[in-house]
C-alpha cells in the first residue's frame, strides 16, 4: 500500500528533513492521511446508526406534531377517546391499542410458558443428540417470514377456532386467531433467549444442589431458574416488544376497522395492522390520515424502545455474576 | 446412606426417604410437561407445513367458455392446428377491436405456434376454475367430489393441479387465479435484495470494523452499541414510515429517478425498487453490524500482532490479515440477515409496493412487487383459488430461504472445521 509513503516521498526538505531526522525521534508517529481517511469513512458508517435513530425520532415526532396541530384534533382526544374514525373526524387511540394489547396477551400466554418450558428442557433435560434435532427446528420456526405464519392464522388456526367453538361465536376475523399464531412466532424467541440465560448459569451451582440431593427438576426450579432470573426477565420484555409491533399475522387474520372490545373471537385493528391498512391503499401526502399514521407509529415506537431499554436495564442491575 | 434410626445426620435420612416418591413423582409430571411443550413447537410446524402443502396441490373443478373439442377442424385436436387455423379461431371468436389490438401489439404473422395456442386458450377456450379442493380432501373425498361436481357444475372437468409449476414462476401477475404467475414478484424481490446487499454490506461491515478496530472505549462508542442494540428492536414497520417519509417522499427526485433523466418528472414517485432496497438496507443494518462484530471479534489478536509486528498499518492488517479470516463468519451474518429481508413485508407494504405488476421490472427506478407482498395481497382475496396461490406461492418463497439458510450453515460449518 503506497499510503504511508506519501509525506515521505514528497521531497520537500522539511520531509526529507525529519525522514533524516527519524532515529532521534523513533517513537513518533508518522502521519497516514490514506489510513485517517479511511478511518473516517469507517467511522461514518458506525454513525450512520445513530443517524437512523435520529430519522425515525425527526420523521415521526414532525408528522405527529403536524397532527397534533390540526384544529380537528387533541392530544387529549387522543389519548382518552375510543373511537377511531377518520372520517368523521374520531381520533382515539383506544380501539387500536386495546386490539394491539389483546393480541400480545394471547400471544405471550402461547409463548411465555412454551417458551420457557421449550427452553428448560433443551437446556437442563435433552440429551445432545435431542438438542441436535430441536434446536434447527426452533430455528427453521424462527426463520419463516411472518407473511407465512398471516396465511396459517387464517386458513388453519381460524378455522380450526371455528370448528371448536362455533362459527356464530368466532368471527372470520378475529384477535384470538392472530395472537395464538403470533404465539408461536414468538415462541423460538422466547426459548433461544431463556435457553442463553440458563446455560449461562455455572456447572458448579448444579452439582451443589445435586450433591445435595436434589432431583433434576428442583434442580431446574430452585436453582437454574432463579439463578437465570434476570436473562428470563429480559427475554419475556423483548418477547412483549417483537408482539406488540407485529404485523403482518394481524393485518391479515385480526380484521380491518378499528373496534375497541375486549372478545378475543372479534374482529379488531391492532395499531400496525391500522397502519399496514391505510398506507397500502392511495394514500395522499400531509393528509389527516397520512398524519394520522405517524402518530401511531411514534406511540408504537416509543412503547417497543421504553420495553427494550427495560430489558437492557434489567440485564444490567439484576445479572448475578459468578466467578 | 446409612438405614438406621440413629445415623449421622439424626434421622434426616428418613424424612429425606419418605419424602422421594412424592418428589419423583412431581419431577415425571413436569418433565413430561417440558418434553409435550417443545412437542408443541413441532407441531405447529409440522401443521404450518401441512397447510400451505394440502393447499397447494388438490384438484380443480375446470370450466371452459368454450369447449376445446368444439374448436377441432376436420377432426384435427385443437392443440394440433397450424398457426393460420389459429388465427382464424381467434378472428372468429374476438370482437374486431380486440383481435386489432393483440395485432398491433405483435403481428400475428410474426408470431410462434405455441404463443397462438396460448393466445387461444386464454381468450377463447377461457377455462375457469370454479372451485377447488385441497389435498387431503382429494385423496379421501374423491368420489363426494365427483358427485358434488357433476351435481353443482355440468360440464366442468375435475383435474388435479400442482399450483406450483414452472408455468407459475415464468408467468407474470394476472387478474385471473387461471393464469397468475409470480414471475415480476420475484424479479422484484431478487432487485430489492440486491440494492439491500450493495448498500447494507460495505456499511455494516465498515461500521463492525470501526467499532471493533479503531473505536476506543468513550462515551461516543457507547452511545453507537446501545443505539444499535436498541434499533434491531424496533418494530420493522416503522422502518418502512421511515422509507415513506425519507425515500420515497423526502428523495423523490432521487429514488423516482427523476434526477437522472430516466424517468417522467410529471408522473414518476418514489415507490420504486430503489426507496424499497434502501429501507431493508436500514432494516437489516443492526442485525449485519452485530453479526460481523462477533465474526472480527472471534479473529485472533495473535494474528494482528504478527502483522503489526512486521510493520504494517492498521489499515493493512485488517485488509490482508482481519477480514479474510474474519469473511466466512462475516457472510454467514450477512445470507442470515438478507433471508430476514426477503421475507418482509410490512415495511415493504408502507413504502407503497404495487401489488399488480405485469412488466417486469427493469431497474432500480421501477415500480415493483415482492413475493411477501404477493402473497399478502393474495391471501387477503376472498377467492378460494387466490388462497392456492398464496400456498403456492409460499412455498416459492421458503423454497428460496432454504436455499439460502443451508448455504449460511454449510459455510459456518465449513468455518469452524477450519477454524
Amino acid at each position: 500500500m503506497g499510503v504511508g509513503m506519501t509525506a515521505a516521498a514528497a521531497g520537500t526538505p522539511e520531509a526529507r528533513a525529519s525522514h533524516e531526522a527519524r532515529p532521534a525521534h523513533p517513537l513518533q508517529r508518522r502521519r497516514r492521511p490514506g489510513e485517517a481517511l479511511i478511518q473516517g469513512f469507517l467511522a461514518f458508517c458506525g454513525v450512520i446508526s445513530i443517524f437512523t435513530t435520529l430519522g425515525i425520532v425527526f420523521v415521526l415526532g414532525r408528522e405527529s406534531l403536524l397532527f397534533f396541530s390540526k384544529p380537528e384534533v387533541t392530544l387529549a382526544e387522543f389519548l382518552l377517546t375510543t373511537h377511531w374514525q377518520p372520517a368523521v373526524g374520531e381520533f382515539g387511540i383506544w380501539p387500536l391499542v386495546s386490539a394491539t394489547v389483546l393480541t400480545s396477551l394471547m400471544a405471550m400466554l402461547v409463548a411465555l410458558p412454551l417458551g420457557l418450558a421449550v427452553a428448560i428442557y433443551l437446556s437442563e433435560y435433552a440429551s445432545a443428540r435431542a438438542r441436535n434435532l430441536l434446536k434447527p427446528i426452533m430455528e427453521v420456526l424462527a426463520g419463516i417470514p411472518t407473511v407465512v405464519y398471516g396465511y396459517f392464522a387464517l386458513t388453519f388456526m381460524t378455522p380450526t377456532l371455528r370448528t371448536i367453538f362455533g362459527a356464530n361465536v368466532v368471527e372470520i376475523y378475529n384477535t384470538a386467531s392472530a395472537g395464538l399464531v403470533m404465539g408461536i412466532l414468538i415462541l423460538p424467541l422466547v426459548s433461544s433467549m431463556s435457553e442463553d440465560a440458563l446455560s449461562a448459569v455455572p456447572r458448579s451451582l448444579r452439582e451443589a444442589a445435586y450433591g445435595l440431593g436434589a432431583t433434576r427438576l428442583e434442580v431446574a426450579l430452585k436453582i437454574v431458574l432463579p439463578a437465570a432470573l434476570s436473562g428470563l426477565a429480559a427475554a419475556v420484555i423483548v418477547a412483549i416488544s417483537r408482539a406488540i409491533g407485529e404485523t403482518m399475522i394481524v393485518a391479515i387474520a385480526a380484521g380491518a376497522g378499528p373496534n375497541f372490545t375486549l372478545n378475543p373471537f372479534k374482529a379488531a385493528e391492532t395499531m400496525t395492522g391500522h397502519i399496514v391498512r391505510i398506507s397500502g391503499g392511495d394514500l395522499s401526502y400531509d393528509s389527516l390520515d397520512y398524519d394520522s399514521l405517524f402518530a401511531i407509529g411514534m406511540l408504537l415506537f416509543l412503547m417497543t424502545l421504553g420495553l427494550n431499554l427495560i430489558s437492557q436495564r434489567v440485564v444490567r442491575r439484576f445479572r448475578e455474576v459468578y466467578e | 446412606m446409612s438405614a438406621e434410626t440413629n445415623g449421622p445426620l439424626g434421622g434426616a435420612e428418613q424424612t429425606f426417604d419418605a419424602g422421594l416418591p412424592q418428589r419423583k413423582r412431581v419431577a415425571v409430571a413436569w418433565h413430561t410437561l417440558f418434553l409435550a411443550s417443545t412437542i408443541i413447537g413441532v407441531i405447529a410446524l409440522t401443521a404450518l407445513l401441512y397447510t400451505v402443502i394440502n393447499q397447494s396441490f388438490g384438484l380443480v373443478a375446470v370450466q371452459n367458455r368454450i369447449e376445446p373439442a368444439s374448436l377441432a377442424v376436420d377432426g384435427v385436436p385443437l392443440a394440433q392446428l397450424t398457426q393460420e387455423q389459429y388465427v382464424a379461431i381467434l378472428q372468429a371468436n374476438l370482437s374486431p377491436g380486440v383481435f386489432r389490438r393483440y395485432d398491433s401489439e405483435q403481428p400475428f404473422t410474426e408470431r410462434s405456434r405455441e404463443n397462438l395456442y396460448a393466445l387461444v386458450l386464454e381468450r377463447v377456450v377461457q377455462p375457469r376454475y370454479v372451485k377447488t379442493w385441497p389435498l387431503i380432501a382429494a385423496f379421501f373425498d374423491r368420489a363426494a367430489i365427483e358427485t358434488e361436481v357433476a351435481r353443482d357444475f355440468p360440464g366442468a372437468k375435475l383435474v388435479f393441479r400442482s399450483w406450483v409449476t414452472p408455468d407459475f414462476l415464468r408467468s407474470p401477475q394476472a387478474s385471473a387465479p387461471e393464469l397468475a404467475g409470480v414471475r415480476t414478484a420475484i424479479l422484484g424481490s431478487l432487485w430489492t435484495i440486491l440494492i439491500t446487499i450493495l448498500t447494507a454490506l460495505p456499511i455494516g461491515v465498515g461500521a463492525a470494523i470501526y467499532l471493533e478496530e479503531y473505536a476506543r472505549a468513550s462515551w461516543a462508542t457507547r452511545l453507537i452499541r446501545t443505539n444499535i442494540t436498541n434499533l434491531a428492536g424496533v418494530p420493522s414497520i416503522i422502518y418502512g414510515m421511515l422509507g415513506l417519509a425519507i425515500f420515497v417522499r423526502g428523495a423523490e427526485a432521487l429514488t423516482s429517478g427523476a434526477a437522472f433523466g430516466l424517468a417522467d418528472p410529471t408522473t414518476a414517485n418514489g415507490r420504486t425498487i430503489l426507496s424499497a432496497g434502501l429501507t431493508l438496507a436500514l432494516l437489516i443494518l443492526p442485525l449485519l453490524i452485530i453479526n460481523a462484530q462477533e465474526a472480527i471479534r472471534a479473529v485472533p489478536r495473535s494474528l494482528r500482532q504478527a502483522s503489526y509486528g512486521l510493520g504494517a498499518t492498521q489499515w493493512q492488517t485488517i485488509w490482508r490479515h482481519v477480514l479474510p479470516s474474519a469473511l466466512p463468519g462475516i457472510l454467514t451474518g450477512t445470507i442470515l440477515a438478507i433471508s430476514r429481508a426477503i421475507g418482509e413485508t410490512a415495511p415493504l407494504v408502507v413504502i407503497g409496493a404495487s401489488t399488480f405488476i405485469v412488466v417486469d421490472p427493469n431497474g432500480p427506478f421501477a415500480k415493483f412487487t415482492t413475493l411477501p407482498i404477493q402473497i399478502y395481497q393474495w391471501t387477503s382475496r376472498p377467492q378460494p383459488q387466490f388462497r392456492n396461490l398464496a400456498a403456492a406461492a409460499i412455498l416459492v418463497l421458503l423454497a428460496l430461504l432454504l436455499t439460502m439458510n443451508t448455504s449460511a450453515v454449510l459455510l459456518r460449518n465449513r468455518y469452524s472445521r477450519r477454524a
